[in-house]
């Protein structure tokens, strides 16, 4: 299929056997391969959302914003996508997360954290001397595969993980405004020469970045256009449909898939959501209450 | 050097399946060998070095040995930040080759002129930094980093260099390759400056000074008891301030050891130039090394 084709879903099985994969697997897909399994992504995304707000107010710490705005696509890929099993965070078999946008480490810990890959009363110790847990995503937390925070280095990483391992997926969460990064581009151009129809690209669209609107700061355009033009299967979706976003994740091409997930940074807390003022905010006591009180319901 | 680089790597690769091969669009006339013998561990990355290095260490997290080739500072310094947290960071088998270190590619131009990078990678965590100073010491050196299986800076000289060990030699990690004995005055070569320092060496030995000579590849890590009981030492490098001297500077400056360290002065080299007229404009020749080991002789 020539690299100029126009923009359409591709569903044509990939050289790499993960249709029949997914066939095979049908609805076990994504399951825990323990007992119990994981809970739904409405109840982990709800749970991460309370157990990242908690641990920014303890530490003090920013980015809350840039956390609650991925939620929900962490927690529909390892509720309802990924091959992962906590209990085993190594195990080789288990398909790849790379968070990019390292600064949202709390919505990524949460979602590790209340799915067991490591003891959640852990969640205490974030940006604390000597933890872990810290303020951007770090390997050294189990199910972690890549430190980030420097931007631009998660999709390059990602090629390398889809191209060492043809049999499993790869995944990979990006801010917008960390595509202002050219190593992004370079790896978008590398991705599709390659084929590489086992990696998939999550832009976290919340249309602001550290310094203002995406659009105001340098504008990207459409997203999905400049990956379909550098021969994407790219897609747009609202970043919050669960339902939407299982879907664009089911749909697997010959070509790497750049689902352009739209956003809202600080969703699900009113005073937080598209403000600049929360990539760097900490709730105080009273915004927790509130702020908890608004996921909870 | 780098014919001896690829012979080597294609012998590794015939023993270990893990070992791939990256460039960022450079190695004419040198890489097809490998690339013939193994297609499917081959990828040229084209010019994007910040990605080539991001795949490797993906590609070194799915198990694999991956070596980056490019040359000058495109493989270090371009994208010097995708070694430090991406490679060095998470401890991965990633190596990058340099072809042309210091001012092999001399009438190229500064761009082409790596004579900062020793200083700036040694600084790294994790990272074996390895110069080898003849096509011998570059096979042994390829050895050495695949067993040491973690991140690996190489640098090379360029091509047709001599060869100064009559074969190759067994070289581990941090370990230092005795040329010459002589208890007068040690001279310390790291990387393509060893011929020139054995030539020091044989202008010594006409002036009665007896000076051994040491082959120190591994720039990081440096131990300095591999310099057993040198006393007084000439360190030669074709690389500024922070390489090789600065690194034994480091290591001795709470012993009685007395060391002068032979470096590119001047700065910048802002003309054209081949690799012997440029490192003489900069200070790095024969008779410098010759009138600082007479200084530490006498």
């Amino acid at each position: 299929m020539p690299l100029s084709q126009p923009n359409s879903p591709l569903l044509v099985a990939p050289a790499t056997g993960l249709e029949e994969r997914l066939v095979l697997s049908g609805d076990e897909v994504g399951r825990w391969r323990n007992a119990g399994g994981p809970p739904t992504p409405r109840v982990l995304a709800g749970k991460a959302r309370e157990h990242a707000l908690r641990m920014v107010h303890r530490a003090k710490a920013s980015h809350i914003g840039a956390a609650l705005s991925m939620v929900d696509i962490l927690a529909v890929l390892y509720a309802d996508v990924m091959n992962v099993w906590p209990a085993e965070p190594e195990w080789p078999d288990r398909d790849r997360l790379i968070v990019s946008k390292g600064h949202g480490a709390v919505g990524l810990y949460a979602v590790l954290g209340e799915l067991g890959f490591f003891p959640k009363e852990e969640f205490e110790t974030y940006g604390q001397d000597g933890a872990r847990l810290m303020g951007h995503v770090s390997h050294k937390v189990p199910g972690v595969e890549l430190s980030t925070g420097s931007l631009g280095h998660g999709l390059p990483v990602a090629c390398g993980l889809a191209l060492g391992l043809p049999e499993v997926r790869t995944f990979c969460v990006l801010g917008d405004g960390e595509l202002n990064e050219g190593s992004n581009w370079e790896a978008a151009m590398f991705a599709a020469h390659h084929r590489l129809g086992n990696l998939t690209a999550i832009i976290d669209h919340n249309k602001i970045q550290s310094l203002g609107r995406v659009e105001e700061v340098m504008s990207l355009g459409s997203i999905r256009d400049k990956f379909a033009a550098f021969g994407w299967y790219a897609i747009d979706i609202d970043g919050h449909d669960h339902g939407a976003l299982r879907q664009a994740f089911s749909e697997i091409s010959d070509r790497p898939t750049a689902i352009v997930a739209h956003t809202v940074k600080g969703k699900g807390v009113d005073f937080m959501e598209d403000q600049l003022a929360w990539h760097y905010k900490s709730p105080n006591d009273a915004q927790l209450e509130e702020a908890l009180r608004q996921v909870a319901a | 050097m780098r014919n001896a680089f690829v012979e080597a790597l294609i012998q590794a690769a015939e023993e270990d399946p893990r070992i791939w091969l990256l460039t960022g669009d450079l190695g004419y006339s040198v890489l097809e060998k490998f690339a013939d013998r193994f297609p499917d561990r081959f990828i040229n990355a084209g010019v994007a070095e910040q990605n080539m290095v991001g795949v490797a260490a993906g590609l070194a997290m799915a198990g694999k040995v991956v070596f980056t080739y490019s040359i000058a500072n495109f493989p270090t310094l371009r994208c010097l930040e995708q070694i430090r947290n991406d490679v060095c960071y998470h401890n991965l088998p990633v190596i990058a080759v340099a072809v042309g270190g210091g001012l092999a590619y001399g009438s190229l131009g500064y761009s082409h002129h790596a004579v900062e990078d020793l200083a700036i990678m040694r600084s790294l965590p994790n990272l074996a930094v390895v110069a080898p100073g003849d096509p011998h010491e570059t096979r042994a050196a390829v050895k050495a980093l695949v067993a040491r299986g973690g991140p690996g800076y190489l640098r090379l000289g360029k091509g047709g260099e001599a060869c100064v060990h009559a074969s190759e030699p067994v070289l581990a990690e941090g370990e230092a390759l005795r040329l010459r004995a002589g208890g007068a005055v040690t001279l310390v070569s790291t990387g393509a400056t060893l011929p020139m320092t054995m030539s020091a060496a044989a202008a010594l030995a006409g002036e009665g000074i007896e000076a051994e000579v040491l082959s120190l590849p591994f720039v990081s890590p440096l131990c300095p008891s591999v310099l057993g009981q040198a006393s007084r030492i000439v360190s030669v490098e074709e690389h500024g301030p922070g390489g090789l001297g600065g690194a034994l500077a480091e290591a001795l400056c709470d012993s009685p050891v007395r060391l002068i360290p032979i470096t590119l002065e001047g700065g910048s080299c802002g003309m054209a130039g081949g690799q012997e007229y440029l490192r003489e404009r900069q200070g790095l020749t024969v008779e410098r090394i010759v009138e600082a080991a007479r200084k530490l002789a006498a």
